[in-house]
């Protein structure tokens, strides 16, 4: 999504939320909130995500600006979704580059 | 359930690491495990109408930030504004149960917050007035979080060193609650035509209580007058970036400290103490 | 269906081939992820579910959350306050779960206040006092845990781990329930009289969580063959009814039935039949706090909405401005 208009709705964007549990691990995938800014989200992954001290450091990104790999070529089974017309989601960009099977 | 650490703080990381004492883990008192004597030399009773009011302050505001349940103008907001109740809530119980030690009576929290009048409660005015709008709600926060903040860090070296702990210790959680209201008060400020007028209604409002969160009391042992110019100075920078005006009506002292409330106050405790009093023999 | 130079003979293999795929990963136990290629129905069921199943958190609030002002002690006080801000948690968990499918929160909450989408009946009973709270917590989320955590097994990866979160929290709900329903019941007499009422009112509703009988329930089978769910709503009924009769008798309350008794040849208790024309009354709208519930959730939403678009164009004036520096 490269929309530059600037949003006025009442909708706020989708965030994804990445939690390091406790140092010396990986910040994991948690699950995703809505903000109006970064700011915002982060403060948001804080109180939804680790109300109970479940981690030490979080990360958000905007879902839109997330570029997801081309599903595993070792399972074909996958290969066709991003071309799927389901409301999907918008969030995960496809490279334009990848070939269409 | 022995473990009553219903609510950590949203300070994450540090709380574990710092925990000298074992806040919260205590079945009925929430300063188990803790060394609740009182120190030679302090007057008991002067500790325990200092450790009232602030208690008074904190479980009034945190009784106004549970109305805003199921109410919040956004899920997620559920969850921050009941994050800071709930801490509000938690420095409430523990200067409480300072309170009860100190002033020799041996009461428990809920002696305080349940079997009170209005008249004996000692929270200043600025807690006790309705929630309003979110407008309201976010600036009286960011108020009231930035001037507790600043009593908070100057009573971490007072001499009880219980009462030091409890400071410590929610120093960090009003830091977060500052940080929050003062987002969103730029967030207002700054927003649409709309949100800028209720929030400089909002501060319109506010304005005439400040004035009795400077006011000296003989039991808070703080230097008013630097507690007045950081508050103003912090207020004051969160205000211009997001082109808010305070307006300069301050000039009320309130009563609040000496029971003197507004009509909001007896309506608040009604609700709070309705069960409580319903059934005084009754064990919860 | 953009870039496909295929005809539609063979696109129709295709997608069979992509189905056998999917029945294949469902068959060996394996989650379903987000960019998966899956069914339509599946997709709709799925989103339906967690829908309603978000939705049911949110309003689920109101029952227990008018009592946080009222709790009649400090400690239940911040219990309450934390569980009713997890059940918040628990359906943004869930709405998050039910986006990775490429639906939109702000669509079904306005499902939701439309009246468009369900949420579960049992909060459309009332909570008159606080004896409800913790016949709600042990009964209500009693039932719940039975429900969800076979949930944590889903096939869709997604939902499954939502169900994981929600069902570690959902332990301290219960338990503090039942620990404040002991209490009281050591309490006065009363105070006694006051659980048994609220048990009398809220056993029947907490039998009715489980749906349908199996026989009834239209919607039961494919969604076990999707392993959506893995057991019928009588199975899981049985598992809730065995796993509280004892809870109950150490509590010392009356469950209301009187056809309850345990069943040595099967090994578990029998029990008698809901009224479930009263269920259908709730689902459909004419229960007790139905209009309250929506109404309460519409007004947060709508007072709201200012809020919202004042953070949104706060944001968007901040972009503005980053745009504007970078280009100076």
């Amino acid at each position: 999504m490269t929309d530059a208009t600037p949003r006025t709705s009442a909708q706020w964007p989708l965030y994804e939320v990445f939690v390091r549990g406790k140092r010396g691990l990986n910040h994991v995938h948690v699950g995703s909130l809505h903000a109006a800014d970064e700011r915002m989200a982060l403060t948001h992954a804080r109180d939804l995500y680790t109300r109970r001290n479940e981690g030490v450091s979080i990360w958000v990104v905007r879902s839109d600006l997330i570029t997801a790999s081309t599903p595993d070529e070792r399972d074909p089974f996958f290969a066709p979704s991003g071309d799927k017309v389901y409301r999907h989601p918008t969030f995960y960009d496809i490279p334009a580059d990848v070939p269409h099977i | 359930m022995h473990d009553d650490h219903v609510h950590p703080s949203p300070s994450g990381e540090h709380v574990e690491a710092d925990g000298q004492w074992a806040f919260g883990t205590g079945f009925e008192d929430p300063l188990y495990g803790a060394d609740t004597t009182v120190p030679d030399g302090i007057d008991g009773a002067e500790l325990a109408s200092c450790c009232v009011l602030l208690a008074d302050d904190a479980l009034i505001a945190a009784q106004r930030l549970a109305q805003w349940c199921t109410n919040a103008p956004e899920l997620e907001e559920e969850l921050a504004l009941a994050n800071i109740g709930l801490d509000l809530l938690g420095q409430a119980r523990h200067l409480y149960a300072r309170a009860g030690r100190a002033d020799g009576t041996g009461r428990g929290e809920d002696a305080y917050a349940y079997f009170r009048d209005p008249a004996e409660f000692r929270n200043v005015r600025l807690v006790e007035l309705p929630n309003g709008d979110y407008a309201f709600s976010v600036v009286r926060l960011l108020v009231f979080a930035t001037w507790r903040l600043e009593l908070f860090t100057r009573l971490t070296d007072t001499p009880d060193p219980v009462l030091a702990a409890i400071a410590s210790k929610s120093i960090k959680e009003l830091d977060y609650h500052r940080s929050y209201a003062a987002q969103w008060v730029v967030r207002l400020g700054d927003g649409t035509a709309e949100s800028r007028l209720r929030a400089q209604r909002a501060l319109d409002e506010v304005a005439p209580h400040l004035g009795e969160l400077f006011t000296p009391h003989e039991h808070l042992r703080v230097d008013v007058a630097s507690v007045r110019a950081e508050t103003t100075a912090i207020v004051s920078r969160v205000l211009d970036t997001a082109g808010l005006v305070l307006p300069i009506t301050e000039s009320a002292t309130g009563g609040g400290r000496d029971g003197l409330h507004t009509e909001h106050l007896p309506a608040l405790l009604a609700e709070l103490q309705s069960v409580a009093r319903a059934d005084p023999q009754a064990t919860w | 269906m953009t870039g496909f130079e295929t005809t539609s003979l063979e696109e129709s293999d295709f997608e069979l081939r992509l189905h056998e795929q999917f029945d294949d990963t469902i068959a060996r136990d394996q989650r379903i992820e987000p960019r998966d290629w899956m069914p339509d129905g599946y997709r709709r069921t799925l989103i339906r579910q967690i829908a309603q199943h978000a939705h049911s958190e949110i309003i689920g609030m109101q029952p227990e959350g008018e009592w946080i002002t009222r709790a009649p002690s400090l400690r239940r006080k911040a219990i309450l306050f934390a569980k009713v801000q997890d059940e918040a948690g628990h359906g943004l968990y869930l709405y998050s779960a039910a986006e990775t499918l490429g639906a939109d929160r702000a669509d079904l909450t306005q499902r939701l206040i439309d009246g468009r989408q369900k949420y579960s009946s049992i909060f459309n009973y009332p909570t008159p006092t606080f004896a409800d709270v913790g016949v709600i917590a042990w009964l209500v989320d009693g039932a719940a845990i039975c429900n969800q955590v076979p949930l944590c097994r889903s096939s869709f990866g997604p939902y499954a781990r939502a169900m994981v979160r929600v069902c570690k929290e959902e332990s301290f709900h219960q338990r503090q329930g039942y620990e404040l329903l002991s209490t009281m019941m050591r309490g006065t007499d009363h105070q006694r009289a006051t659980v048994q009422d609220a048990v009398d009112r809220w056993w029947w509703p907490s039998l009715m969580m489980f749906g349908p009988p199996d026989g009834d329930s239209p919607n039961s089978e494919q969604s076990m063959a999707w392993r959506i769910k893995r057991h019928t709503n009588d199975e899981l009924r049985q598992r809730f009814v065995d796993m509280t009769v004892p809870q109950a008798a150490a509590l010392g309350v009356t469950l209301p039935d009187p056809e309850l008794r345990w069943n040595e040849e099967r090994g578990r208790h029998d029990f008698g039949t809901p009224d479930w024309s009263e269920l259908h009354r709730v689902i459909t709208g004419d229960g007790p706090c139905n209009t309250e519930r929506v109404a309460r959730r519409r007004a947060a939403h709508e007072d709201g909405a200012w809020v919202r678009e004042a953070a949104s164009a706060h944001a968007a004036t901040q972009a503005a401005r980053a745009r504007e520096g970078a280009a100076a």
